[in-house]
C-alpha cells in the first residue's frame, strides 16, 4: 500500500487538511488511495463507504448507493450554515458496485452534496466514480471558477492511475462542469474523451440506457417552483447580518420623536419597527422566489419592485385593519413601503447570483440603472418615516 | 422554461460561421439551446437565453465563438467593484452563493 500512497497526498496537503476543519463525515483527510485502506484497516470509517475493490492501481473504496439520514441531514445542515457550505469529501477514485476494467467512469466534484446526488443515482450501476478536488464546491460553481477544470481533471487522471483501472477512454462529465472543462484540451492532453451527460444526475440511468445518449431536455437546466425554493435559506442566512443592523437601525431610530429621545419608545415602537423590517425582509425572500416567473419585468430590481409594494402594502394595509396604529401617520406609511421596496429590489438583484439564467452583462446594465434608483428610494423612504416621527 | 428568461439583447455571444466546423459541441455544452446545427454549421437561435457561462467557447475546438464570460450575480460584481477585480461569485471565501 505504500506505493499508493504518494498520489493522492499532493492535493491533501491544500485541500480539506489545511483547513483546519474536519467535519466527521469527511473522514481522514489525507491521501487518496491510502484514506480507503485506513479506513478498512478498522479506523473510523466513513459510513457510506462500504470496503474496498483491488485494482492494479491499488484498493479503491466503493460508496454505498443509498443515502442515509446522516447524508440527508448533512445536506440539511449545508444549505442552512455557511460555515458548512465547504462539505467536503477526499478528491480520488471510488467504485459503485462491482466495476471492471469496461466501466464507465463518472467524474465529479468533492463537494458531498455532488457526490451523495451522484452515488444515489447510479444504485444497481456498476462504474468509477472520479472526485476532482473543487475544495468543497459544487460542479457549476466550481467550473465557473476553474477548479472543476481542464487542469485538475487531467491531473486527477494521472494521479489515480485511471489508465491502469479501466481499458477504455471515456469520462462522463456532467455538463454543466463544461465552463470549466474544455473537452478537446482534456484528449490531447490525457488521451481521455469527454462524454457530457445529463444536467442532472436523476438522468444519469436514462443517459446510460440511451448508450450515453443525452435526450435534449436532460440538457436543459431548470428553474422550476422546487429548484427555488430550496435556494431561501441560504439567502436568508447570507443576508442576516444587514437585516440585523438595518433593523437595529430602526430600532434605535424609532426612540425619537417631537419630545426627543425617547428609551421607552425603544421598547414599544421601536422593537415593533424592528420586528416588522425583519418579517418584512423574510416575506420578500420567500415570495421573491416563490412568484418569480408571474412577476411582471425581466430585470430583476423590477420583480422585486412588486415583491415590495405587495410586502409594504401588506404591513401597512393590515396595521390600519387591525387599528393598530403602527406607522402613525401617512408620510410614515409612504416612508415605509419606499423603504421596503427598495430593500425588496434590492435583494431581488442579489437573488441573481442564485438563478440558472441571469448574465454577467445582463447584471452590469441593470446594476447602473437599478443601483442609484434603490440608494434614492431608500433615502426617501427613511426621510419620510423619519420627517413623520416629529410631525 | 420560456417564461424565465433575462434581459433582452445584452448577450456578448458572438459565433465566426466561417471558422465553424459544425461538430455540435456547443449545442451539447449549452444548458439554454442557443445553438442548433443547420446545414452543418452552427447558428444561434436564442441569444436572448445565453448566460455567458461561456461552456461553449471553452468548447470549441476551433475557437469559432467568443463571449464575454462571467457570473451573473449581483453580488459578485459588487465584491468585484469593491475589489477592482473581475466580478467574482464569493465562493472562494467561507461565504457563498451557490
Ligand atoms: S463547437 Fe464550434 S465548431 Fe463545433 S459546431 Fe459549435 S461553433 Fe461550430
Ligand atoms: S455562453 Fe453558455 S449559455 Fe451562452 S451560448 Fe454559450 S453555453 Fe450557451
Amino acid at each position: 500500500m505504500g506505493g499508493q500512497e504518494e498520489s493522492g497526498r499532493r492535493e491533501g496537503a491544500q485541500s480539506c487538511c489545511s483547513s483546519g476543519r474536519r467535519p466527521q463525515d469527511v473522514g481522514p483527510c489525507c491521501g487518496g488511495v491510502s484514506f480507503a485502506l485506513r479506513a478498512g484497516a478498522g479506523a473510523p470509517a466513513t459510513p457510506w463507504i462500504e470496503g474496498i475493490v483491488a485494482t492494479p492501481a491499488g484498493g479503491v473504496p466503493r460508496v454505498t448507493t443509498k443515502l442515509t439520514r446522516s447524508d440527508r441531514l448533512g445536506g440539511w445542515k449545508a444549505r442552512w450554515a455557511l460555515g458548512r457550505m465547504r462539505y467536503s469529501v477526499e478528491p480520488g477514485l471510488y467504485a459503485v458496485g462491482s466495476p471492471t476494467s469496461e466501466s464507465p467512469v463518472f467524474v465529479s466534484a468533492n463537494h458531498k452534496m455532488s457526490l451523495d446526488r451522484l452515488r444515489s443515482n447510479l444504485d444497481g450501476r456498476d462504474g468509477w466514480i472520479l472526485v476532482l478536488d473543487t475544495q468543497g464546491i459544487n460542479v457549476w460553481c466550481a467550473a465557473g471558477k476553474g477548479t472543476f477544470g481542464t487542469d485538475e481533471l487531467v491531473h486527477r487522471v494521472q494521479a489515480v492511475r485511471l489508465d491502469e483501472v479501466v481499458s477504455h477512454n471515456a469520462l462522463i462529465v456532467p455538463q454543466l462542469g463544461a465552463t470549466g472543462v474544455s473537452a478537446h484540451a482534456v484528449k490531447e492532453r490525457s488521451g481521455y474523451t469527454v462524454v457530457y451527460g445529463p444536467v442532472r444526475a436523476e438522468d444519469l440511468p436514462a443517459f446510460l440506457d440511451a448508450g450515453m445518449k443525452a435526450a435534449p431536455g436532460m440538457r436543459r437546466v431548470r428553474f422550476n417552483v422546487r429548484d427555488r425554493l430550496v435556494l431561501i435559506p441560504v439567502e436568508l442566512v447570507m443576508a442576516l447580518k444587514f437585516v440585523l443592523i438595518i433593523a437595529t437601525a430602526f430600532l434605535v431610530l424609532a426612540g425619537l420623536g417631537r419630545d426627543g429621545f425617547s428609551i421607552g419608545r425603544l421598547g414599544t415602537a421601536g422593537v415593533g419597527y424592528a420586528m416588522l423590517f425583519f418579517s418584512a425582509f423574510v416575506a420578500c425572500c420567500v415570495l421573491l422566489p416563490a412568484l418569480l416567473p408571474w412577476l411582471p419585468g425581466r430585470a430583476f430590481s423590477t420583480k422585486g419592485v412588486w415583491i415590495g409594494l405587495i410586502v409594504g402594502g401588506a404591513s401597512v394595509a393590515l396595521g390600519a385593519v387591525a387599528r393598530a396604529d403602527v406607522f402613525g401617520s401617512w408620510p410614515a406609511s409612504i416612508g415605509w413601503i419606499l423603504f421596503v421596496v427598495a430593500v425588496a429590489s434590492f435583494s431581488a438583484l442579489n437573488f441573481t447570483g442564485a438563478t440558472t439564467y441571469t448574465s454577467l452583462s445582463g447584471v452590469r446594465r441593470e446594476m447602473r440603472v437599478a443601483l442609484p434608483l434603490q440608494i434614492a428610494c431608500a433615502a426617501a423612504g427613511v426621510a419620510l418615516w423619519l420627517v413623520a416621527r416629529f410631525i | 422554461m420560456k417564461q424565465l428568461r433575462y434581459l433582452r439583447n445584452v448577450s456578448t455571444l458572438k459565433l465566426d460561421v466561417e471558422t465553424c466546423i459544425g461538430c455540435g459541441m456547443c449545442t451539447i455544452v449549452c444548458p439554454h439551446a442557443v445553438f442548433v446545427i443547420e446545414d452543418s454549421k452552427a447558428r444561434i437561435v436564442d441569444l436572448d437565453a445565453c448566460m455567458e457561462c461561456g461552456a461553449c467557447a471553452v468548447n470549441c475546438p476551433v475557437d469559432a465563438i467568443a463571449v464575454r464570460s462571467g457570473v451573473g450575480c449581483a453580488t459578485g460584481v459588487i465584491q468585484g467593484a469593491l475589489q477592482r477585480t473581475e466580478p467574482t461569485c464569493g465562493c472562494s471565501d467561507k461565504s457563498s452563493c451557490c
